[in-house]
This record gives C-alpha cells, structure tokens and sequence, in this order.
C-alpha cells in the first residue's frame, strides 16, 4: 500500500518556511465566499473544492453557472481552461513511476495535479528514492488538498465579513505566488526561457484568441524554449 | 443539495479530471531522459506561466476592478521582495495583498 514514512514526509512539506499553505488557503477562502455568493450551500462548496481542486476551473464553472449556462458548456470551458493539466501531468509522473508500484495509485494520484502541489514535487523529487516518489506526492496532494477545503470552509463561513478591499487583496496573492514559484523554479536554459515565453506569448496570444491563448502561448513558448535548449546542449 | 449544482461541480470536475487522467496514461511509455519528456516540460512551465501572466493582465472576477498599473506596481515590488528575501515565497505573498489594499485605497 502506501508507504507511510514518505507519505507523511510528503504531506509536512506544507508546514516549510516556503510553502505554499497561506497562498492557497487564501485563494480558497475568495472561492468559499464566491460559492456561498452564488448559493452553494457548504457541503456544496467543499464536494466541488475536493473533487475540482483546480482554481481556475471553479473559477469558470461559477462565471458560467452566473450566466446561466448548461451543462455542456460548462463542461467545454472548463475542460479548455484545464487542458493545461495534461502537460503538467506528462512532465511529472515519468518521474514517479516504477515498476514495483501499482498502477491504481498513478490513476488515482493524477487528481493532486494541481500548480501548487506540482511546483513542490518538481523541486523535490530529487531528494526522495524513485520507487517511494508516488507516496511522497499522494501525501503532497493530500496536503494541499486539506488546506484547499480549510479555506473554502472558513471562506463559506466568513464571507459576509470580507470586503472588496479584502477580496481584491486575496485575489492577488495567488497569481504573485506562482509567479515567484516559477521565478524560483527557472534554473535552467529550457525552463528559464519557457517561464518567460509563456509570461509574454499569454497576453499577446489573448488579444488575437482569448479561449486558446494559454495552450498556443504554452505550446509555441515551450517549443521554442525546448529547441534552443536543445541547440545549447549539442 | 441542489441538482444543479451536483451536476455542475460533477461536470467540472470530470472535465478537470479527464486531462489529469489522460496524462498519466500516456506518461506511462514516456521515460525521464527522452526529448518528449522534455518537450513536455518546457510546455507545462509555459502554459502555467501564460496562465499567471492571463490572470495578472487580464484577469477575472474582483481584480478587474484593480487599474492596470496598481496591478503592475504590486507584482513589481513583490518580485522585488521575493529577491530581497532572498527567494522567500510567502514574505512576496503577503506583501502583495497588504500593498493591494495600500495602493487601493490611498494612491
């Protein structure tokens, strides 16, 4: 089963010095006061936290309920706006998988995908042994997970309190610190350049096409920063 | 609860979790030392960094009532915290919600 020692390791790497525990409960306590706004009630809002756990995508399915959408559509968006998570998913797990772990725990362990839990593994992962690294990021996800739901909780319960003032300074925290993460994260050529790409290709790409603006500027930047990365090695 | 909104969290989610699926299935034939997997790495790093710029600039929600410029001023000098203390995340994190509310309410 699940390896405990490297399970719990994983899951103490939210109580670091650099973790991303108050970025993240900040977030989800803007998502509870949006989802009790919108007239969820508070086991609405942590089913939907627990089995979303992907802020952009309840982001959109909250602008899309407000609209009135259906359920196709909502579907559509937010599978657009998440598609990001399948290269995320593809440059993490060949680093975790080894033959003598079962498969279920792959499948199961994808939904922890997530920025926050993402950007911990790939600076961590060096340090765990191979065949433990799927333990290691199951309790990561587990984590980030429990902060996710605190949030959204306190959120829901206290969002009559919370001003404009307040939502806005919540609102910005999240985007400063992933973007300090990435910044932290650029220590070579390819990532580096990818980071940058991608932070000027998004905007530019979204005054020509909004809805495909963060896959084509992932897409090109990424390209272009694998290939001169590429063209610097040999 | 609601029907509609068990279906509309049910939805999200399965739309979510389809991508993640998706890629750990095809991750299983991909090694770590292969160009695809490194492809693959430089996408992810741009894509999330696309997304951040997107929520920065053009975002959604509260922040689109914040002018460009306050949003500017708080990510430059958070960046500058950041590397002032010496690659820190949360000193950066917390500063930009205090300078948010300063520059918001007083500039």
């Amino acid at each position: 089963m699940i390896n405990k020692n490297f399970f719990f390791k994983g899951y103490r790497s939210i109580f670091t010095h650099d973790s991303p525990a108050i970025a993240l409960t900040c977030c989800f306590i803007a998502i509870g006061a949006l989802f009790k706004n919108l007239g969820f009630n508070i086991k609405e809002s942590i089913f939907s936290t627990v089995l979303t756990y992907a802020l952009p995508g309840s982001l959109v399915m909250a602008e899309s309920m407000l609209i009135g959408a259906s359920l196709l559509n909502i579907f559509l968006a937010v599978w657009f706006v998440n598609a990001r998570l399948y290269p995320m998913a593809v440059s993490l797990f060949p680093l975790m998988m080894h033959k003598s772990q079962p498969k279920w725990k792959y499948y199961f362990s994808c939904h922890f995908i997530a920025i926050s839990a993402w950007l911990i593994m790939k600076s961590n992962y060096k340090k765990i042994p191979k065949e433990h690294r799927i333990d290691y990021w199951i309790g990561i996800g587990c984590a980030t997970v429990s902060v996710s739901v605190i949030g959204t909780f306190i959120g829901f319960s206290f969002s009559e309190y919370l001003n404009k003032d307040m939502m806005m300074g919540l609102a910005i925290l999240n985007p400063v610190y992933f973007l300090c993460m990435m910044v932290g994260a650029s220590k070579n050529i390819p990532v580096t350049l990818s980071v940058l790409l991608g932070l000027i290709l998004g905007p530019i790409i979204y005054l020509i096409s909004p809805e495909w603006s963060i896959l084509l500027a992932g897409v090109i930047g990424g390209t272009i920063a694998y290939l001169i990365g590429e063209y610097n090695v040999s | 609860m609601s029907a509609s909104i068990v279906y509309a969290i049910l939805v999200t989610s399965l739309a979510t979790f389809l991508s993640r699926f998706l890629g750990a299935l095809t991750s299983e034939g991909i090694k770590e030392t292969s160009k695809l997997f490194k492809w693959f790495n430089c996408l992810a790093y741009a894509t999330l960094a696309a997304l951040i710029a997107r929520t920065i600039i053009f975002p959604a929600g509260i922040l689109v009532e914040v002018s460009y410029s306050s949003r500017f001023i708080v990510v430059v000098l958070s960046l500058a915290v950041f590397f002032v203390s010496n690659k820190n995340f949360v000193y950066p994190t917390i500063f930009s919600a205090i300078c948010m509310a300063i520059i918001n309410n007083y500039i």
